[in-house]
């Protein structure tokens, strides 16, 4: 496989709470790679740090209460993006790196109209006059499948449907070009039969301008409708990664295989579901040893004493042999007990 | 000195009437027209400064004398209301109706001008503290507390002592830059609420610099509070300059403005109230006024009060 488009090397994204008295570790030691052109699902539960992850890839982060640790490495392009001046940064902002956010309504400003806001990063970074930035307007609007642009252009936010308005965030994101699109939950606000359409927007729009795509989403059928590779999250760490189709046909680490077990399935109606007990616990207080093993049901001795690093697989029977198969479980190196399940 | 003065003043009130039932009749088709004139005094609060602000426009077709000189100093000295001079004449023989509405002139043109560049500066200092946060904002936070902290009437009389006889522009000027504190504070507090959302994130995400998305993102969106308090603080500073000119050091006489044409007639209380009563009686209707229009700004655009199915 060829370079990296974007590399995220052990990026720790901490806050420190209200009071001062305890630190948030959000996203603590991420590491993972996009390629161009993929689409990359970042995938776990409410509260393990994806969000918190995105954001810190443009270093959106409110700072403070936030701070992205010393150390940590988002290289893009060959450029390290936390060493970036703020200038430098604005540069690489919407126009090499775009984001979509959950709610398209809180996400647009109630006071201006559609078309002035989809068209502003083209006049911020293309230094475009307003007419050509209204003619581009239109055509974004047109390609993200507007009816009626001309005159949806001239439409406030609250005049649209939650899934229009998603559509003009991704016209908006898009207008520039960027190499890379974080699409953040962008259907979780949506009805279900908006949100296959807004996934088929972005997968056919990726693959009309041949951007990566990092998708993040706690709904698994999105993930095994339109991701290449997924990264699973857990507790601010990367627990597992692999192809879409080897993390569904036989997941390593116990949590992805409680995310399936909890995914209700067409074809076995009468199959009770699965949650995985407990929550994610509070970022100020990880557990020890496995961050999972209190919700886990391999859990032993090992597992509350010490936490497992990133086992990295490659398997016979994994299709794409390029890409290394991790998951942060010690069953990787005593398979043995996985036959020890304990409800 | 123009016989159709008289009907030139009625004309006025009677544009201003008008005016007034135009706007109601327009305002209650949208929602928070309707919230402004739910207000008991909303429709009487827009006639009333519409009518002062027409008759102070049309000040040389509204009246008959010369507002600062003196008529005939034995015959006209503090005569009481008559056809000739509808309100009186005061100590110097002056036309008190001329001089009302040459002082509305200055008073309500020193009172929304002080108020317009208080509030610029107040919400430009609010919108930079609140999104910058940080040093910046604790810099100009720390100055805002100052100014709170020392009280408005010895800054101005400071200024004041320095000249003999203040210029206009230089009131303006003084009022002005001593009364933003407030206001910044107020629209610190609301951008520091607005910063987080989402289309303020949404627009550093695109790569906006913070002096554009102050520009277009935030102060728009607390323009709410910026013209409420905006439209509150003209009455205010409309009594400032009032009681400024009338302890004599605000608008120097022989220019009229309401504060000083109650400190000339405050001697002859006793025999000649007219030259007192009525400027008296024209900046309480002003201010209750402004004061009216001010708060039911506030119950149509808080958009803490909308309620299901308006907006």
């Amino acid at each position: 496989m060829n370079e990296p488009l974007l590399s995220v090397r052990d990026l720790k994204t901490y806050f420190v709470t209200e009071r001062g008295e305890g630190i948030a570790r959000a996203v603590d030691g991420v590491s993972f790679d996009l390629y161009p052109g993929e689409t990359l699902g970042l995938v776990g539960e409410s509260g393990c740090g994806k969000t918190v992850t995105a954001l810190s890839l443009l270093r959106l982060v409110p700072e403070p209460p936030g701070h992205i640790l010393a150390g940590s490495v988002i290289q893009y392009e060959g450029r390290d993006l936390l060493g970036l001046t703020p200038g430098e940064l604005r540069a690489v902002r919407g126009a090499e790196i775009a984001m979509v956010f959950q709610e398209p309504h809180a996400s647009l400003n109630p006071v201006f109209r559609i078309g002035d806001q989809v068209s502003e990063a083209a006049i911020v970074h293309q230094r475009l006059s307003r007419r050509a930035a209204r003619a581009k307007t239109l055509e974004m609007l047109e390609l993200v499948g507007i009816p009626d642009p001309a005159r949806r252009i001239d439409a406030y936010p609250h005049q649209l449907s939650g899934g229009m308005l998603q559509r003009v965030m991704i016209a908006m994101a898009l207008i520039c070009h960027p190499k890379v699109l974080i699409a953040d939950e962008p259907t979780t606000a949506l009805d279900v039969t908006i949100q296959a359409q807004i996934v088929e927007l972005l997968e056919r729009l990726q693959a009309e301008l041949g951007m990566a795509l990092i998708l993040i989403t706690h709904d698994l059928g999105v993930v095994a409708d339109t991701v290449d590779r997924v990264v699973v999250m857990y507790a601010g760490r990367v627990v597992e990664t692999a192809t879409t189709r080897d993390l569904f046909a036989h997941p390593l680490h116990p949590y992805t295989e409680g995310l399936l077990r909890s995914v209700p399935r067409l074809d076995d109606p009468r199959r009770r579901l699965a949650g995985i007990r407990g929550q994610v616990p509070a970022a100020t207080g990880w557990p020890a040893g496995c961050r999972f093993h209190p919700r886990c049901a391999y859990t032993w001795e090992r597992c509350v004493a010490d936490e497992p690093p990133l086992f990295e697989r490659r398997e016979p029977g994994t299709r794409d042999a390029g890409y290394a198969r991790t998951a942060r479980c010690w069953l990787l190196e005593e398979p043995g007990r996985r036959d020890d399940r304990h409800e | 000195m123009i016989a159709g003065a008289p009907v030139i003043s009625l004309g006025a009130v009677a544009i201003a009437l008008l005016v007034s039932l135009e706007a109601q009749r327009r305002g209650i088709r949208r929602a928070w027209g309707r919230r402004f004139f739910q207000h008991p005094l909303a429709w009487f609060g827009i006639f009333m400064v519409t009518t002062f602000v027409l008759l102070a426009i049309a000040a040389p077709w509204v009246t008959r004398y010369p507002p600062s000189q003196p008529l005939d100093i034995i015959a006209l000295q503090n005569r009481p209301p008559s056809l000739l001079h509808p309100l009186g004449t005061d100590v110097y023989s002056r036309d008190v109706w001329s001089r009302l509405i040459y002082g509305s002139r200055v008073s309500l043109s020193v009172g929304a001008l002080a108020m317009l560049l208080a509030v610029t500066i107040g919400a430009l200092v609010g919108a930079v503290a609140g999104y910058m946060r940080g040093g910046i904002d604790a810099v100009l936070m720390r100055i805002v507390d100052v100014g709170l902290a020392v009280p408005r009437i010895y800054l101005l009389l400071l200024a004041v002592a320095l000249w003999e006889h203040l210029p206009l522009v230089l009131l303006v000027l003084i009022i002005g830059l001593t009364g933003w504190f407030g206001t910044s504070r107020l629209v610190r507090a609301e951008v520091l609420a607005l910063r987080e959302r989402e289309f303020v994130v949404a627009a550093r995400a695109i790569g906006g610099e913070p002096g554009r998305i102050i520009a277009r993102h935030v102060i728009p969106n607390v323009l709410t509070p910026i013209v409420v308090s905006a439209a509150l603080g003209i009455g205010n500073v409309m009594l400032l300059e009032a009681g400024l000119s009338f302890l004599g050091f605000g608008v120097q006489p022989p220019t009229p403005s309401w504060g000083n044409m109650i400190a000339d007639g405050a001697a002859q209380l006793a025999t000649a109230p007219w030259s007192t009563l009525f400027p008296g009686l024209a900046i309480a209707l002003v201010v209750t006024s402004l004061n009216a229009v001010g708060d039911a700004l506030r119950d149509a655009l808080d958009p803490r009060r909308y309620r299901v199915g308006d907006a």
